[in-house]
């Protein structure tokens, strides 16, 4: 008989979270902890979403998304998980640019940014101090019109090299392009600014175990393997969630799903008014990415000098096209020092590669075209690394590529998106309860509430909510 | 609970919030913002900690009504009179 992995599963809870990415496990342990009975339901076998990582025979441990989050990652932690978490949020400081426009390294803050905005690219001081002040008053609820195109051409007319100075990392980040409302630029570029990039130390793997622990303590139950097919409505409000054969009733759902994939195969358009289907369905999804994993020998050294973040590209010119594009020109190498896992003892020097990648490139592709492009895919980054990493041919002891169907796979996003909606999602996102009374979603959308901090703080928002709904 | 009490209630929530603030020169005619480093994320723990520690509710539309000491007690005193002080 197959493990039954809803044992033990009681036949009723105040909240159901669907989905164990960031929101939704900041949502499930807000909610325990504020003395709710909550269940969390992940389809994969293991927690995080895309926040994850895989292991690989003789010890490589690979993270997908880690390096790296703003500054405010360190107050959302301590407040909303435990000072633990937050005592080991770390800065990066090796953040490198490299194109046939320009090369620099920066520690990827305003003041670097205003020094090499005026020393290098010959902006003057009184502009660059407008053009952040600008990004920094920007809010979510502001004119959307402007686009970060328009931005840029406001503060630097005709300078390319400093759209892509501005803009590359912030696609990296969470995939937005210069044709999305600059308010979704403005607010992502200025969290980061504030004090630079961090990650977490000790690995995706050692965060996701700490906040497991805590839910836990926390009274939240947890069930892996245990995908949502249905939920089921009465009267407008939630009723209950189906996962196979099984119905558990609930008071409230968050749904941490793809936000498409809750509305119309979860809940059902018939659930739903006619306009709120029209606005739901004209949200797009955002990219979904390719990704290179890397890994150098046991007794291999890589400088630190290298950089952590590396930014490049051997495109003339930044265009959103060309980012897309099979015919990949940037990328962004994410290089894991063996202070990743301090308390590893396999000193490991690991590199990701990322770049963003459409759905339709990869998803028609036969078996044999499909595995074709993957390999191509690695030779062709491991070539690109050599610049950064000499005789990398040599050194990469082990290659992996992951694709927009690998992405789809883990998570079930839409088109396997790996930055969830476009900025029209977040709306739809919200009007959800006022849909289905107890209906929430929580998780990467509009751009704004993307990445690592995005994620969390919504998760936080969304628990707001379904708070004062439940105490009602 | 008294407005004097209310305000007392508000300063200890906001010493957990910004536990490196010094809240002892707070002007409360001035906004917030203006005073210390507070986002819209800071806001909303202000919220919820009302709501856990008084189950007093302040709904999304009313939040511009917590921009300074001075407005925040005055539009929590109706919610709150009734509470015991602690």
């Amino acid at each position: 008989m197959p493990r039954d992995f809803l044992k033990g599963v009681k036949q009723k809870y105040d909240v159901i979270v669907i989905g164990s990415g960031l929101a939704g496990l900041t949502s499930a342990n807000i909610l325990g902890r504020a003395g709710y009975d909550v269940l969390l339901l992940e389809q994969h076998y293991k927690l995080g979403g895309m926040a994850t990582w895989f292991k690989r025979p003789k010890g490589h441990i690979f993270d997908v998304s880690l390096h790296g989050f703003p500054y405010g990652m360190m107050k959302s932690c301590r407040r909303y998980w435990c000072q633990e978490i937050a005592d080991r949020i770390v800065p990066l400081r090796g953040v490198l640019f490299d194109n046939p426009q320009f090369t620099l390294k920066t520690t990827y803050d305003r003041e670097s940014f205003t020094e090499l905005l005026q020393s290098k690219f010959g902006v003057e001081a009184a502009t660059i101090r407008e053009f952040f002040d600008t990004a920094r008053g920007m809010n979510f609820y502001d004119d959307q019109q402007l686009t970060t195109k328009e931005l840029f051409e406001r503060f630097f007319p005709g300078r390319n090299d400093i759209t892509r100075l501005l803009m590359e990392p912030i696609t990296y980040a969470n995939g937005s392009t210069l044709e999305d409302p600059a308010i979704t630029y403005g607010i992502v570029f200025s969290n980061f600014m504030s004090k630079g990039v961090y990650t977490f130390q000790g690995g995706t793997d050692l965060m996701i175990g700490l906040m497991k622990d805590e839910l836990e303590k926390n009274g939240v139950d947890i069930r892996i393997k245990s995908p949502v097919d249905k939920i089921s409505t009465e009267n407008g409000r939630v009723k209950s969630v189906h996962v196979g054969d099984r119905e558990i009733e609930c008071r409230s759902v968050v749904s941490n799903a793809n936000l498409l994939t809750t509305i119309f195969k979860m809940v059902g358009e018939e659930q739903f008014d006619k306009d709120f289907v029209e606005d739901a369905k004209a949200v797009r999804v955002n990219n979904s990415s390719t990704q290179v994993y890397m890994a150098l020998g046991p007794d291999d050294h890589l400088d630190r000098d290298t950089g952590d973040l590396l930014f490049t590209s051997t495109a003339e010119n930044f265009e959103t096209d060309l980012l897309l594009s099979r015919d990949v020109t940037s990328r962004t190498f994410s290089v894991y020092y063996p202070d990743t896992r301090p308390h590893d003892k396999r000193q490991r020097h690991l590199i990701v590669s990322s770049t963003n990648a459409r759905w339709e490139d990869w998803a028609d592709l036969d078996d044999e075209a499909y595995e074709a492009s993957k390999q191509d895919l690695i030779e062709t980054t491991i070539d690109a690394l050599d610049k950064y990493v000499p005789n990398a041919r040599e050194r990469v002891i082990f290659s992996e590529a992951a694709t927009p169907r690998t992405f789809y796979h883990y998570t079930r996003h839409h088109h396997g998106a790996s930055f969830g909606t476009k900025f029209e999602g977040l709306p739809v996102s919200q009007a959800l309860p006022t849909q289905i009374s107890g209906l929430f979603h929580a998780g990467s959308v509009g751009i704004i509430m993307s990445g690592w901090l995005g994620a969390i703080n919504y998760g936080v928002i969304v628990s707001n909510e379904v708070d004062q709904l439940l105490m009602k | 609970m008294t407005p004097a009490e209310i305000r007392a209630a508000i300063i200890e929530i906001l010493e957990t919030i910004a536990p490196d603030e010094d809240l002892s020169n707070l002007d409360d005619a001035k906004e917030f913002r203006d005073q210390m480093e507070l986002d819209s994320m800071d806001f909303l723990d202000i919220v919820m900690e009302l709501r856990k520690r008084y189950r007093v509710q302040v709904p999304e539309e009313d939040y511009a009504n917590l921009v300074s000491m001075q407005s925040t007690v005055s539009y929590l005193e109706p919610k709150m009179a009734d509470l015991p002080a602690e």
